[in-house]
Formats: structure tokens, C-alpha cells, sequence
């Protein structure tokens, strides 16, 4: 039985409606564009916000930079920032603070041009520049690109549980789907420029090129511009919003690195996803949307394994039988968005996993499953391969 | 000629007696003197127990591919020509993991394998320069 006592709520998201932003427009503005705008859809005002939680990345001095930006004053910054999970770990963060009652609305927000700006972030592999230290010297001379170091993760699990690149393909064409009923990621798509806007079979994604073997295109996320706001209110707040609250239920953070001996196919949400489920007093059989940080197939197959939808290894069975589609009455339904393989990517997702579970848990989907009552949004951030955190959120509706 | 990789920049005592051995062709890696841990990559201190009483020693340089991959596309200049190539974790058998190449296969997607025996093989880089410890096939 999910826990009864409600502490803290999601009651106002905005998604940037544009992927390609082209020249113009900066990271900064589509913080403030979709700050205004979740506010809007929460029914408060700028004023009411108290807390500020950015990864502080796009501005000069961090939390004391993005807070002048937006003029604010808040009681709470939170520069936290662990890579595309970072918005996960805000959440749990606010979720805290707000218990504590140390301030009543947090605004979470993110910002990217990564797709105008040109940044090959899958395939550059390392500078060679910047401030020298211990991890790059050990690893820029070998020419790993992002896309590889997932690859070799990818690797692994087939190698380790017999998981083949049909399982694989599987989660590229559940995300497809619901991507193609979600008009925001037909545009983005369109405006990418891919090639054939269309539902996807398992036969596409084996057919498309090899960017790091064993890693397929159709296997990759996109590289978009774009950005979002999340709003979290405690209680009192929640009951005077314009929406139903989304109540956040439990929260679980961890990290993990490269490790002499350790088992790359086990990510760092092995160890925060028991935190948040028994937080929340659910098991992972019990939810009905899981937003899992699809920057590659193989981070998906890891977090389904590692949060415990099913025995780890077994992932391959577990999501090539059609549960994961919206339409299928099992559990359960993963990125109804069209996720990061087919919505929104620029550069980091963990904001866009909140804002779709949230969707779901007030009925306002593309992909809407029927009755949704529990979701969690589990980011990645970092690199798989390497050095990561996963942070995991629990939802439930009102 | 194609334009140096990305090289190890110094200073940066963590890991310059580490690259300092490699002139000598010396694959190196420490061990804690109060605990025993296998310490990689090179740092100050013990990530097991904290303790800054670590000793250096020398690897034989044979171990086990852990995992790879063939990096069909890069878009860095010193890799953008070089075909595919592949990048992998190796496992030393002193127990320490290290990112690496392997080199010496004909098609690296089909001739590398989890769990294949390597052993080391210096890729030298020019006069002055650090060495760098690839792995071919045993
Ligand atoms: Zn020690």
C-alpha cells in the first residue's frame, strides 16, 4: 500500500515547445519562458516561488547567478548537479526541504541549445582540453566517445545474460509509438530532421548503422534543444493549486563509478530505487508508468532491471513481450512522451521524466494509460559506463 | 600525419608516476600498505580505507577483456580516420580494470570477446612522449 502521509506535491510543469530554437534564444530564456509558463499551469504567482533548484551550469556563480537572472530571492538554491539525473535529485531535494518546512514552492528548472550550438555529444570523444586531472588523463587518450561508453555496457549485459539486439530494439519501438500520438515529438522529430517520422519494427532498428557496436542509431537519443520547469509545493500550497497535486512518494539517490572487479551492468539505481520504493511503501510490480532516462536502449534494459521490475538479466524477456506499450493492460507502460530516443534530448532528460509522469498521474497524456495511479521517473546522468548517478522518484495521482 | 590523441596533461600529481613509468614500459598500479586494496586509477590516497600509505608496483600485463566496444564514428580528429576501432575495459590479473585499446585483430566486432586473454603491448608515441599501454590478444 503506497504511504499515506502527503508532503510534498508536483502541481506545475511547462516543456519548451520547440526542440530547434535556432539562433536568439539562450538557455537562460527557456528557463524563464517555462518558469512563467508552469507557473500559469499551476495557478501561482513569480512571487510565490521560494526555492530555486538549477544544476547552476549556463551562468556565472552557480544558484547566486541563475537566482539574479530570474529575480528571485529565494530561501532555497540547490545547484546539485549530477548530469541528467540531476532533476530527479532536485525533487527529492524539494521534497525534503518542503517537509521541513523550509520553504512552501520550489521551481526546478533546465535549459539547452545543444542542438543550435552543434555539440557532437555522442561521438566527439574527449578534448584533450580543459583542466587536467586524474579521469582524463586515464581516459581521453583512448578515443571512447559517449555512445561507446554505453556501448560497452551494452555489451556486457549480452554478453552476461544472452540478451540479444531484437530484445534491445524492442524498447526503441515501444518509445517510437507513443512518440508518433505525441504532436510535440512528431515536430521535433520533423524539425531534426530524422530520417522517416514514423513507427518504428524491430527489424528498422537492427537495419540502422552502427554508431558504437553494439549500438545502433535507432538505439541512440536524440540531440535537441529545448528545456522545462517543474513546480513542488508543500500541501497547503498543493490544495490552492489550479490542478491536482502529483504527490511525491518516495526518493532514492545514488552514484556510481568504475570499479576494479564491479558489474558494469549494474547501475547506481540498484542501490536508490529500495530507498524510494520503501519510502513510498510500493513494489515495482505496483507501478503503472515508468519514465526511464532513454538515452540509449541499454540505460533502459539497467534501470528496468535495477529498479526491480524484474530479476536483474532477465530484462530482455521482460521488455519484448508488448507490456510496454501504452495499450497493453499489463505493467508497466514506459515513456509515453516518445522519451529522449523521440521527443527530447538536449543533453540532459531527468526534468522531462517528472513532467510526463506527472501528465499521466492527471490524465493528460498523448499516451494516457487508463487509471494511472503510481509512476516513477528514474534518471541517468554522467555516463553508464563509467561514472553515474540515478536518481529515482516515486508518484502518486491525488 | 594524423594529429596526436588527446594526451595526459601535467601537472597533475595523481597520476604522473603512473605515465612517468610508462617511458620505461612499466604498467603500473598501487596497492593500500594498511588494507591490501588494489588501488586504480592512481590517486593520493586509498579509496577502501583512506589511508595515504599506498606503494607502487608493476604489472606482468596479462589479463581479461571485461567488456568493449568498436567505435564506428568519431568525430575527434586523431580518431575520425582511423577506421573502427575498439575501446575496452581490460582486467589485469594483479585485479585492477583499466580503459584501453585493443589492437592486433583483423575485424575488431567479430575477433574480440568478453572474457579473451590479452596482453599488454606499448603503442610508443615519439621521443619524450609517454607510452601508451594497449592490449592484443594472448
Ligand atoms: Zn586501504
Amino acid at each position: 500500500m503506497p504511504r499515506d502521509s502527503r508532503i510534498a506535491a508536483i502541481v506545475g510543469i511547462n516543456e519548451y515547445p520547440l526542440r530547434v530554437v535556432g539562433p536568439g534564444t539562450n538557455a537562460l530564456q527557456i528557463k524563464a519562458s517555462c518558469a512563467a509558463k508552469a507557473l500559469e499551469d499551476a495557478g501561482f504567482t513569480w512571487q510565490d516561488v521560494d526555492a530555486v533548484y538549477d544544476t547552476g551550469t549556463d551562468q556565472g556563480i552557480g544558484g547566486l547567478g541563475i537566482c539574479e537572472y530570474f529575480g528571485f530571492k529565494p530561501k532555497v538554491i540547490d545547484n546539485t548537479s549530477v548530469g541528467g539525473t540531476s532533476y530527479e535529485f532536485h525533487a527529492n531535494h524539494a521534497m525534503r526541504m518542503i517537509a521541513q518546512g523550509k520553504c512552501n514552492l520550489a521551481l526546478i528548472t533546465y535549459g539547452s541549445t545543444a542542438h543550435s550550438d552543434r555539440r557532437a555529444i555522442g561521438t566527439a570523444g574527449a578534448t584533450g582540453q580543459g583542466v587536467s586531472n586524474m579521469l582524463n588523463n586515464m581516459e581521453d587518450p583512448w578515443g571512447l566517445t559517449l555512445i561507446g561508453n554505453y556501448a560497452m555496457v551494452k555489451q556486457r549485459h549480452k554478453h552476461q545474460y544472452g540478451t540479444t539486439d531484437e530484445q534491445f530494439a524492442a524498447i526503441s519501438v515501444a518509445t517510437r509509438r507513443h512518440a508518433m500520438r505525441n504532436p510535440e515529438a512528431v515536430k521535433a522529430m520533423t524539425d531534426l530532421e530524422f530520417v522517416g517520422v514514423r513507427e518504428i519494427s524491430v527489424e528498422d532498428v537492427l537495419d540502422s548503422r552502427i554508431i558504437a557496436y553494439p549500438l545502433h542509431l535507432l538505439e541512440c537519443c536524440m540531440v535537441s534543444d529545448g528545456g522545462g520547469a517543474v513546480l513542488i509545493a508543500s500541501p497547503e500550497m498543493a490544495r490552492n493549486a489550479r490542478k491536482k497535486p502529483v504527490w511525491i512518494i518516495g526518493a532514492g539517490e545514488a552514484t556510481k563509478y568504475r570499479e576494479n572487479g564491479g558489474d558494469i551492468t549494474v547501475s547506481a539505481g540498484a542501490q536508490s530505487a529500495p530507498v524510494a520504493f520503501a519510502e513510498a511503501g510500493v513494489s515495482p510490480s505496483e507501478i503503472d508508468i515508468l519514465m526511464a532516462y532513454d538515452s540509449f536502449s541499454i540505460t533502459v534494459m539497467c534501470m528496468i532491471e535495477d529498479l526491480g521490475f524484474c530479476t536483474k538479466g532477465e530484462g530482455g524477456d521482460f521488455v519484448s513481450d508488448g507490456k510496454l506499450h501504452f495499450d497493453d493492460p499489463r505493467k508497466p507502460t514506459i515513456n509515453t512522451d516518445g522519451g529522449g530516443l523521440s521527443s527530447n534530448h538536449p543533453g540532459a532528460r531527468g526534468i522531462f521524466l517528472l513532467m510526463e509522469a506527472t501528465r499521466q498521474l492527471r490524465g493528460e497524456s498523448t499516451s494516457q494509460v487508463d487509471g494511472a495511479k503510481l509512476a516513477v521517473a528514474v534518471g541517468n546522468g554522467g555516463q553508464l559506463g563509467s561514472r553515474h548517478a540515478t536518481g529515482v522518484t516515486v508518484l502518486a495521482a491525488d | 600525419m594524423a594529429p596526436l590523441r588527446p594526451q595526459p596533461r601535467f601537472p597533475e600529481s595523481d597520476t604522473e608516476s603512473f605515465w612517468e613509468a610508462t617511458k620505461r614500459h612499466e604498467l603500473t598500479y598501487q596497492t593500500c600498505n594498511r588494507c591490501n586494496g588494489v588501488i586504480f586509477y592512481p590517486r593520493r590516497h586509498c579509496t577502501y580505507c583512506g589511508s595515504d600509505d599506498t606503494g607502487w608496483n608493476v604489472s606482468q600485463g596479462l589479463g581479461t577483456v571485461y567488456t568493449f566496444s568498436v567505435i564506428v564514428q568519431s568525430r575527434h580528429p586523431a580518431f575520425k580516420d582511423l577506421g573502427a576501432y575498439a575501446v575496452a575495459y581490460v582486467d589485469l590479473d594483479e585485479g585492477f580494470r583499466i580503459m584501453t585499446n585493443i589492437v592486433g585483430v583483423q575485424d575488431p566486432t567479430t575477433d574480440i570477446q568478453c572474457g579473451m586473454r590479452v596482453k599488454l603491448r606499448w603503442e610508443d608515441q615519439g621521443e619524450g612522449e609517454v607510452s601508451l599501454p594497449m592490449f592484443e590478444p594472448a
